[in-house]
Formats: C-alpha cells, sequence, structure tokens
C-alpha cells in the first residue's frame, strides 16, 4: 500500500450550528499517522461537537473531511467506522451484563454457516485482542465485574476490531487509577508505534506533555493554534484556551475567621468511623483522600443522606439530628454533589426551576401557589451573580456546559441559604475559566461567612484554597493540616498511608 | 457558545407541544367529513360524557407517570370502591356519602400502593399489577360475582344525579372531568407538591438530595391515582345504577393510552395534564366515529392501536 506524504486525516474550515448556538466556526485539525495529537480547550468550546462530526454523528454545516488526501462525508456512524475512524466515549459504551468477548464484538459476531454465533471463534479472536493489549481480562469474563480502566482496554479492543486507523480518545483517563494510566499509555504508544493517528481530548496538562506529540486548542468554537508539545509551556497552552494568561490560578485569600458553626463528634456509619472534627464560619475546610477512601462517603452523612449511626453532629452550638438531606438543609447545611448529572440536577427541568428546588418553601404564595415569578427573579439574580452563561432562566440545564451547570448546582446551595456548604469535586470535568470562576465564588463565600466543606481529587486545588486540610483513608481521618504544615507530600503520605501525620 | 437568534427552538418546542392538541383537531375533522351526525351538539356532548371517565384516571395516572412510575390497578380499584359505593348508595345516602367512602377506599387502596413501593422497594410495575389482582379479587368476593344493584326508588337523587344528571344541558360527569382537570393542572404547575413530582420523575436522587421527601411524594401520587380511579367507579356506579364486579377491566390501559397520546413521557418527568386530557378525547373521538360509522367493536380495537402507534411514532421522531 502506498501512502501519500499528506496528513492521515484532515478537517478544513468546519462550520457547525445548533438552534441558538455556533458550535464550530471554521475549525481546522489535522492529524498524522503515527501521531497523538492533543485536542484541548474549554468545555464548549466545540472538541466534542468536532470529534462527532468526524464520527458521523453530526453533520457540519460546511468545511470538509479528507482521509488519507481523498474528500470523505460520513452520514452515518457506521460510514466513519468503516473508514477506520474509532471514538472511544467518556461515557463508555459498553453493556455491563455481556461478556467481554460479546461487548467487543457486538453487532459483528463471527458466525458459522449456520448463522449460529461461532463461540469458538469470539473468544479466540477476542484473546488475541487483549494478548496485544497485553490486559489480564479474560474474553467470558462479564463486563460488570471489571474496573473502569479494564473496561476501557475493552473498548479499545472493540476499536481494533475494525482495524482503527483513527483513534479518538476523550477524556480517558479521568477515572483511571495511575497503574491503569500508566498502562493506557503503553498501550497507546504501541498503537502510535503501529501507525494508528490518536486524537487525545483531556483537561490534563500533565498528561498531554507525556504523551502528545502536537496540541491543537480550540475556544469558542473556533481554531487557536496547532503546535508542537516540545516548543511550548503549560502556561502557553492554557493562555490559548482560556484567552489570558493565568497568573493567579488559586486566589487564596485568608478571611476571618468566625465562630464554629459545624462539629461533629465520634461519629460512625457502616460507610466512615472515628470522625470528629469543626468548622467555622468563613473557614475552607479541604477534605482530600484518594478515590473511595470515604470523602463523598463523610459529607453524605453528615447531609443525612447515609445518616450517622453513632456520634453527635452539632450546629451553632445545638446538638442535632440530620435524619435525611431535607432535616440537614433545614439545620443550614447544603451539599453539592460530585456527580452533576446522575444526582445533582434535574437535567429536563429549566434553570430557575432546579435553582429553587431546595428551597421552594421560600416561594409559597396563598392557595399553596408557587410564585413563579419571584422564582425567576431569584434564578436572574443568581445567573448574574455567578455569571452563568444560558439564553435565559427558562432553559433546560441540561443543556448548559459543564462548568454552567456546576454553578446552577451552586446557585441551587446558596438560595438555601446554608451555613455549612459541602462541595464535592466542584471543579471536576469541568474547564479552567469555569474553574477559576468557582474558586472566586469560594473565595467570596467565606468571606460572607460561609464554613465550606471542600472535597477534591485535584491536590493543588485543595492546598490553594483550604485553611485547614483533613485527610481521609479507609473511612476516617487519616490526616490534619493547616495551611502552614500541609504539601502535597505530607498529604500523599497520610492519603496514602505511609504513615499518620498529625500536626 | 454564542448564543442566535432563538426562533427555530420555540417553534418547535411550540409545535411539540401542540401535537396532542392538532392531532385531536385532524381527528374529529376527519370523524366530521365521515359523518354528518358527528358534529351534533347532542353526539359532542355524548363523547364528552363517554371520555369523562378516562379521562379522570388518564388524570391521575399523569401524577404516577411523571414519577416515573405506572399504576395498573386503577380498573380494578374503579370496580372495588364503586360496589363499596354502591353498597352505601343502597343504603339510601346521597352523593356526599357515596363519595366519601368511595374516595377513601381509593386513596387507602393508592396509599397502600405506595407504601409497598417506596418503603418495600418493589417496583411500581408489579406491585400495582398485584393491586389489579387483588382487588379485582377483593371485588369479585365482595359482590359474590354478581353485580350490586341499586333500587331505583331508595336511592338518593344526589347520588344519581352524579352520572345522569345535568347542569345547564350539559351531563354532570362533564363538570366533575372538568374539574378535576382543572385542579390536577393546578397542582400540578402551581403547587410545590407538583413540581416535586416532576423532580422526583426527571431525577429521583437529585430530588431527594435537594430535601425533597421522595417517598411521600410517591405516596401521594398512587393517593390521587387511587382516589381518581374511585371518582370514576363512582361515576358508572351512579350511571349504571348498579356496581359490576367487572366493571373497570381495561380500563388502566386506555387511561395509559390517554396519558402516553397526551405527550408524557413514561420514563417520567415530562408531560401534562393538559395533553392527557386531549389524549383521552382522542380516544373517545374515534370510539364515537367508528360507532357513527357502523365500524364493529373488532375493528375499532385495530383502529385504536393503530392511531395509538402512529402517534406514538410521530412523537419519537421529533425527539
Amino acid at each position: 500500500m502506498s501512502r501519500t506524504t499528506g496528513p492521515l486525516l484532515r478537517m478544513t474550515g468546519i462550520e457547525k450550528s445548533f438552534p441558538g448556538v455556533r458550535a464550530l466556526d471554521g475549525v481546522h485539525f489535522e492529524l498524522q499517522a503515527g501521531e497523538v495529537h492533543a485536542l484541548v480547550g474549554e468545555n464548549g468550546a466545540g472538541k466534542s461537537t468536532l470529534m462527532k462530526i468526524l464520527g458521523g454523528v453530526y453533520q457540519p454545516d460546511s468545511g470538509s473531511i479528507a482521509l488519507d488526501g481523498r474528500q470523505v462525508q460520513y452520514p452515518t456512524p457506521r460510514d466513519s467506522q468503516a473508514d477506520g475512524i474509532a471514538i472511544i466515549h467518556q461515557e463508555l459504551n459498553l453493556v455491563p451484563h455481556m461478556t467481554v468477548a460479546e461487548n467487543v464484538f457486538l453487532g459483528r459476531e463471527p458466525v458459522t454457516g449456520y448463522g449460529k454465533i461461532d463461540r469458538r471463534k469470539l473468544h479466540a479472536d477476542t484473546q488475541t485482542l487483549l494478548d496485544r493489549l497485553e490486559v489480564p481480562i479474560e474474553p467470558t469474563q462479564a463486563l460488570r465485574e471489571l474496573s473502569v480502566g479494564r473496561r476501557q482496554m475493552v473498548e479499545i479492543a472493540k476499536a481494533l476490531t475494525f482495524d482503527a486507523r483513527v483513534v479518538v480518545m476523550d477524556e480517558p483517563t479521568d477515572a483511571l487509577t495511575d497503574t491503569e494510566t500508566d498502562h493506557l499509555f503503553a498501550v497507546i504508544a504501541a498503537l502510535r508505534a503501529a501507525g494508528v493517528g490518536i486524537v487525545y481530548i483531556s483537561h490534563r496538562l500533565p498528561e498531554i506533555f507525556r504523551i502528545c506529540d502536537r496540541v491543537t486548542v480550540l475556544r469558542d468554537g473556533a481554531f487557536v493554534s496547532t503546535r508542537r508539545v516540545g516548543e511550548i509551556t503549560a502556561d502557553d497552552i492554557i493562555k490559548d484556551m482560556v484567552g489570558r494568561s493565568i497568573a493567579e490560578q488559586y486566589p487564596y485569600q485568608p478571611a476571618a475567621i468566625g465562630a464554629e458553626v459545624l462539629r461533629v463528634q465520634d461519629a460512625a456509619n457502616a460507610f466512615v468511623h472515628d470522625i470528629t472534627f469543626t468548622l467555622r464560619a468563613g473557614e475552607v475546610l479541604g477534605v482530600a483522600g484518594l478515590m473511595g477512601s470515604g470523602r463523598t462517603e463523610l459529607a453524605k452523612s453528615i447531609f443525612g443522606r447515609t445518616p450517622f449511626a453513632s456520634g453527635q453532629i452539632t450546629i451553632a452550638g445545638q446538638p442535632v439530628t440530620l435524619a435525611d438531606p431535607r432535616a440537614a438543609i433545614r439545620a443550614g447545611v447544603f451539599y453539592i454533589s460530585e456527580d452533576r448529572k446522575g444526582e445533582g440536577l434535574v437535567l429536563g427541568m429549566s434553570v430557575a426551576r432546579n435553582a429553587t428546588l431546595a428551597s421552594l418553601a421560600d416561594f409559597v404564595g396563598a392557595a399553596f401557589r408557587l410564585l413563579h415569578r419571584r422564582e425567576d427573579e431569584q434564578a436572574r439574580r443568581f445567573v448574574e451573580q455567578l455569571s452563568i452563561r444560558t439564553p435565559s432562566t427558562a432553559q433546560p440545564v441540561g443543556l448548559l456546559s459543564g462548568g454552567n451547570q456546576q454553578k446552577v448546582s451552586i446557585a441551587k446551595g446558596l438560595m438555601s441559604n446554608p451555613a455549612v456548604l459541602m462541595l464535592d469535586e466542584p471543579t471536576r470535568g469541568i474547564d479552567i475559566g469555569a474553574k477559576r470562576e468557582i474558586y472566586r465564588h469560594i473565595g467570596e463565600l467565606k468571606q460572607a461567612g460561609v464554613a465550606i466543606l471542600l472535597i477534591s481529587s485535584d491536590l493543588p486545588e485543595v492546598l490553594g484554597l483550604a485553611d485547614r486540610l483533613l485527610v481521609m483513608r479507609d473511612g476516617t481521618i487519616s490526616g490534619r493540616f493547616d495551611r502552614e504544615s500541609m504539601s502535597a507530600e505530607t498529604v500523599m503520605a497520610a492519603a496514602v498511608g505511609h504513615h499518620e501525620v498529625t500536626v | 457558545m454564542k448564543p442566535l437568534a432563538n426562533t427555530t427552538t420555540n417553534t418547535r418546542q411550540l409545535l411539540q407541544r401542540l401535537q396532542p392538541f392538532l392531532g385531536l383537531v385532524l381527528i374529529v375533522v376527519i370523524a366530521a367529513t365521515l359523518s354528518d351526525r358527528f358534529l351534533t351538539g347532542a353526539n359532542i356532548l355524548n363523547v364528552l360524557r363517554q371520555t369523562s371517565i378516562n379521562a379522570i384516571i388518564a388524570v391521575g395516572l399523569t401524577f404516577v407517570i411523571l414519577t416515573g412510575g405506572i399504576d395498573l390497578s386503577v380498573g380494578s380499584v374503579l370496580a372495588f370502591s364503586g360496589a363499596m359505593g354502591a353498597v352505601v348508595a343502597a343504603n339510601g345516602h346521597g352523593a356526599i356519602g357515596v363519595l366519601v367512602v368511595s374516595l377513601l377506599v381509593g386513596t387507602a387502596s393508592g396509599i397502600a400502593l405506595g407504601i409497598v413501593i417506596t418503603k418495600g422497594a418493589v417496583q411500581p410495575f408489579i406491585a400495582t399489577l398485584a393491586g389489579m389482582t387483588l382487588w379485582r379479587g377483593g371485588t369479585l368476593v365482595f359482590t359474590g360475582g354478581r353485580p350490586i344493584t341499586i333500587d331505583f326508588a331508595a336511592a338518593a337523587d344526589s347520588f344519581l344525579w352524579l352520572g345522569n344528571g345535568r347542569l345547564l344541558g350539559i351531563p354532570v360527569p362533564i363538570y366533575l372531568m372538568a374539574l378535576v382537570f382543572g385542579a390536577g393542572y393546578y397542582v400540578l404547575r402551581h403547587t410545590r407538591f407538583g413540581r416535586y413530582v416532576y423532580a422526583v420523575g426527571g431525577n429521583e436522587e437529585a430530588a431527594r438530595l435537594s430535601g425533597v421527601r421522595v417517598d411521600r411524594v410517591k405516596i401521594g401520587v398512587y393517593a390521587i391515582s387511587g382516589a381518581l380511579a374511585a371518582l370514576g367507579g363512582v361515576i358508572i356506579t351512579s350511571r349504571l345504577t348498579s356496581a359490576q364486579p367487572t366493571a373497570g377491566s381495561g380500563y388502566e390501559l386506555d387511561a395509559i393510552a390517554a396519558v402516553v397520546l397526551g405527550g408524557t413521557s413514561l420514563a417520567g418527568g415530562v408531560g401534562t395534564i393538559g395533553g392527557a386530557i386531549l389524549g383521552a378525547l382522542v380516544i373517545g373521538v374515534l370510539n364515537n366515529s367508528l360507532n357513527l360509522l357502523n365500524v364493529s367493536s373488532h375493528y375499532q380495537l385495530l383502529a385504536k392501536g393503530a392511531v395509538i402507534l402512529i402517534a406514538v411514532l410521530l412523537d419519537r421522531r421529533k425527539k
């Protein structure tokens, strides 16, 4: 096969509009064979839309796609697949109840002459693929028994079944452990060596410097730059993404720390144990720890979703029992979930109705009638205050970008007038610009005397924002730090349990 | 993202919202074209009266379906509470007495099913399937399998009036349907409970973490559904001056069809009371016009099934 010296894939002048939004405005993108090409940009910058056009999910309004210099069009995902373009989505497209092999060959099962599925061949072919990826998975294992990292490998195996020449990975490491990430990178390197072109979408800049050859930045649906990774710094990428330099990523402001608002004493249940700490007005208490260490469970236990079985919670000096979230909200505690779509917001409801959902009692007039106008006014106030970007407060919240959804969650929390606000991974999966805004709002709340519990996996983030820090491990507090004693090293040591660190 | 003009979305949304209404207009036009007896005042009142019971049940079911649940027990609850009401009526009690007893029975049934569904964590389909069977069995046991007939002379006027009376020339069941529609619309659109119904159906956990007492909302919707099925039972009992042990068989399916024709999603969170009424009217007009055209009842079922399929497919395509 003769291969032209031009790029493997070239997308030129791609434009795409949706009702109310111009998603892509003349975007260029180029991918060489044997290249790992990062595609970055804030949420809503147009990365996903561009890849959906490549995958045949959307049709471009104008612009062209060339594969090996040949003009192509992909009216359906099947056409794109047939040309060897594999897209591995953030939400994995696998069926949990089926086996690994059945998933890998879903829709393309090998059959015998009678049309019966040829299980032997199915399993043998799957085994070959898995061996190539060097993953210790059995073809006959049920998918639901696998970790997220292993599932990702199954997705990649699936991509290999149709001799993918272009593999698009959308935030592949978001849910992976470090070992799984290392393994994924090894697989990526092998694919690159085999001449596959890889589009790598990620918010994690260190990963880009680790494995990518070039990086293309999109902003507001427009092309900004394509550059060699070796010639730039992380700050250059950020500058291109947000259109400004981030001098102060974590705007920590010391605030006047007030009276004790929350005290948890010797609390325990099936998820966490031996929990004792205090939280004061105007203070940000960070909670760090590895995934599964009990951070979210701690917050949900305080919030009454999984109430403590023993111990005592005291709010503003009063002992309280928080048996359910409603009781917690009434006592002045609010929890904003890490899982915006799954348990944070009602996606089909409007911005205004999501925002008022936790404080609806404040909007009831005569004859139990809800005061819609007052709801809208109040929602508009918060849209302005938190600079939520939405066409109107009537917009379904599911149509907003991740960062703006997060702000609607925060607006909902603030409307309930909390004395204690628990934020669980408030910046996960949202872009740098929106992160900065959320950091600023945390600072403002702190100045206003709200007591904040900030749970985060992003270590620089908690170190940057917290006045004090708790580290969780195995369902209990394994380290306590103040601003002077906290550092990445001491916190990690407490998180992984090398030694007990208490200051 | 840069916002452009919003008009296209709005037009599409408007069309989507109007679809059940346009469907009704279409079917009325067809019926009027095919039969000159259709658009007479008497026939229209007839259609409305015949539709009223299905519409009332469909309103209750809309609440349930909006939370993502389903209630298959309504037909049996109608029969059982109707039979209870018949006994009360046979003893000479008036509309109030009969309504109080029947509605209490229906509401209690709904609350019981709601508790099984929430506290017992049983799927609504299964719980209400059991309820449907239990109440049908209860009705057969209670009536001995024979109709409970109310002596016309002994029955109170106010009770007979519920199913047979007229006010300003319009049959009373039509007023009851309008009342139920108005109340249902108000509760869903203008009260906290209504908002919570949508929130629970849209995202149950998000509602819970917003302080909504999800279990209470769910028990509430089944109670409403049970109460409205019982109201249907009272109207039928009054109309026939007897309670049939097999009354209401299959009504749950007509009511589900009405709700779905009205654009309500069985997944929960999306839908309106107005849609359910329109859906019930579509089914009512269809039945009526096929009767006027002397189409046999066997073919009527085929036609009804086809209309439901077409309507739902059209609705799917737009999403």
